[in-house]
């Protein structure tokens, strides 16, 4: 077992040393590429926070949908293969639901900001 | 040195001109450059742009319909009145410049979020998706014994194409298989009517002013199609920068642009259109993908580029609200 700090703990403390202490520092496009690599880390804080309660959720829908078992990335390729076939679609039941929880997971991780997402929140997401 | 190589060049077929100075590097990539710099002349500086591939690279992408093309549609498009830069010389082997041409500069906005938020544009933002449906009519009314030789793509090479992109990304993704047979159940088939195609009219692409849309850039995926496709890449969520109520580019809705196209003379197929939003769609969260590809295995090692790679998140959740629409 790894020691303490965690790795979240860890990354979020660069990306606030960048944000506060560097960011005054930098201008121009040196400061677009801090921007992106201050995003680049919250996003990464972001998966380590929130990926294994999500894949948890994640492989129960696809095991009840499917009726198979196996890891997220292989009911998520099995998935892909049904519907390819033709075999599921939107008129499977849990379908849509699946899609649309897995989607707003993923956009919590990879941009929160979008509006569109912001947009299905407020719906209840 | 590229500026004695411009200087030398503009005295050659610009009546006047002495030299060229101000030559500032826009955009590049490894085969394409854009250049803005000013020719030296007795009337005054005139603005110009270069756009060029530089020695050595003249393969064109594969999707890409070549410089000079890009030209010949440009000149093209400015002599039948849609707006767009005038070509001012196409390079030759002289120029010791690559291959490329040289335009006149237009001067206006091109950044997406700044025409959608900047006081400047307040006044012309509700009337661009009008404009921009008769600047579309015009592009596709464009003569087509005189366009330059361009690929010919309609929605089943298209969907064949998006597909076999995907799957060598070899990641699954159930939300883009889902829209993969949304399109192929729905593929309306070669169009009624082929006209030239732009392939990539959207927000970002055009130079905008106070007074509205100023030139069309970037006819680089020009091709012949479905008009119908320039409409529907339009209306794409990821070109509304926010503005997500307003379809065409942030600006305005469909009504407005559909009437704008058909004010112009032209009619408009609305279902073709949505199946060209859900197709550019997919396409653009595609290429997210082909983006972290190109930064997991190219010379392009960059932050900008891995960060791409995670917006194909965002075309999955725009399709959907296109095809599995929760309940408001």
């Amino acid at each position: 077992m790894q020691d303490e700090p965690t790795p979240i703990e860890l990354t979020k403390a660069v990306a606030d040393f960048l944000r506060s202490d560097i960011t005054p520092l930098i201008s121009g496009h040196q400061a677009f590429k801090l921007r992106v690599a201050i995003n680049i880390l919250d996003l990464v804080t972001r998966q380590l926070t929130q990926e294994v309660a999500s894949d948890a959720k994640e492989v129960e829908r696809l095991r009840a949908l499917l009726g198979i078992d196996g890891s997220v990335m292989e009911l998520n390729r099995a998935l892909a293969e049904r519907i390819a076939r033709g075999e599921v679609d939107l008129a499977t039941p849990g379908l849509a639901e699946h899609l649309w929880a897995t989607t707003l997971d993923k956009l919590a991780v990879d941009q929160p900001n979008y509006a569109s997402y912001k947009r299905e929140l407020s719906r209840g997401g | 040195m590229i500026e004695a190589a411009l200087s030398r060049s503009v005295q050659r077929w610009c009546k006047g001109a002495t030299g060229a100075t101000c030559a500032a590097k826009l955009s590049g990539g490894a085969s394409q450059e854009t250049w803005r710099f000013d020719i030296t002349h007795p009337d005054g500086p005139i603005g110009a742009i270069l756009r060029r591939s530089p020695k050595g690279y003249g393969a064109a992408p594969t999707r890409a319909a070549g410089l000079g093309a890009e030209a010949q549609l440009m000149q093209l498009a400015y002599e039948a009145g849609v707006p767009s830069p005038r070509v001012l010389h196409v390079l030759v082997p002289e120029d010791d410049l690559g291959t490329g041409f040289i335009m006149q500069r237009v001067e206006g906005e091109t950044i997406a979020r700044k025409i959608l938020r900047d006081q400047e544009f307040a006044a012309a933002r509700p009337r661009l998706a009008r404009q921009i449906g008769g600047i579309l009519a015009g592009l596709h009314r464009l003569p087509q014994d005189k366009l330059p030789a361009l690929r010919s793509r309609g929605a089943t090479q298209e969907i064949a194409e998006f597909e076999r992109d995907y799957r060598s990304l070899n990641w699954p993704k159930p939300v883009f298989e889902l829209a993969l047979r949304w399109l192929s159940d729905r593929d309306p088939g070669p169009s009624a009517e082929t006209t030239l195609v732009h392939g990539d009219f959207r927000n970002g692409n055009l130079i905008i002013g106070a007074d509205g849309v100023r030139a069309v850039l970037d006819w680089e995926l020009a091709h012949l199609g479905d008009p119908m496709e320039d409409l529907g890449w339009v209306c794409v969520n990821s070109w509304r920068f926010g503005e997500i109520d307003k379809p065409v580019g942030g600006f305005g809705t469909r009504e407005e642009l559909f009437a704008g196209y058909e004010a112009a003379g032209r009619r408009v197929d609305p279902e073709r259109v949505k199946f060209w939003e859900v197709m550019g769609t997919l396409r653009w969260g595609i290429m997210c993908g082909g983006m972290m590809q190109r930064f997991r295995e190219g010379p392009d090692h960059s932050m900008e580029r891995a960060m791409i790679g995670r917006r194909a998140s965002e075309t999955e959740i725009d399709l959907l609200r296109l095809l599995a629409p929760r309940g408001s």
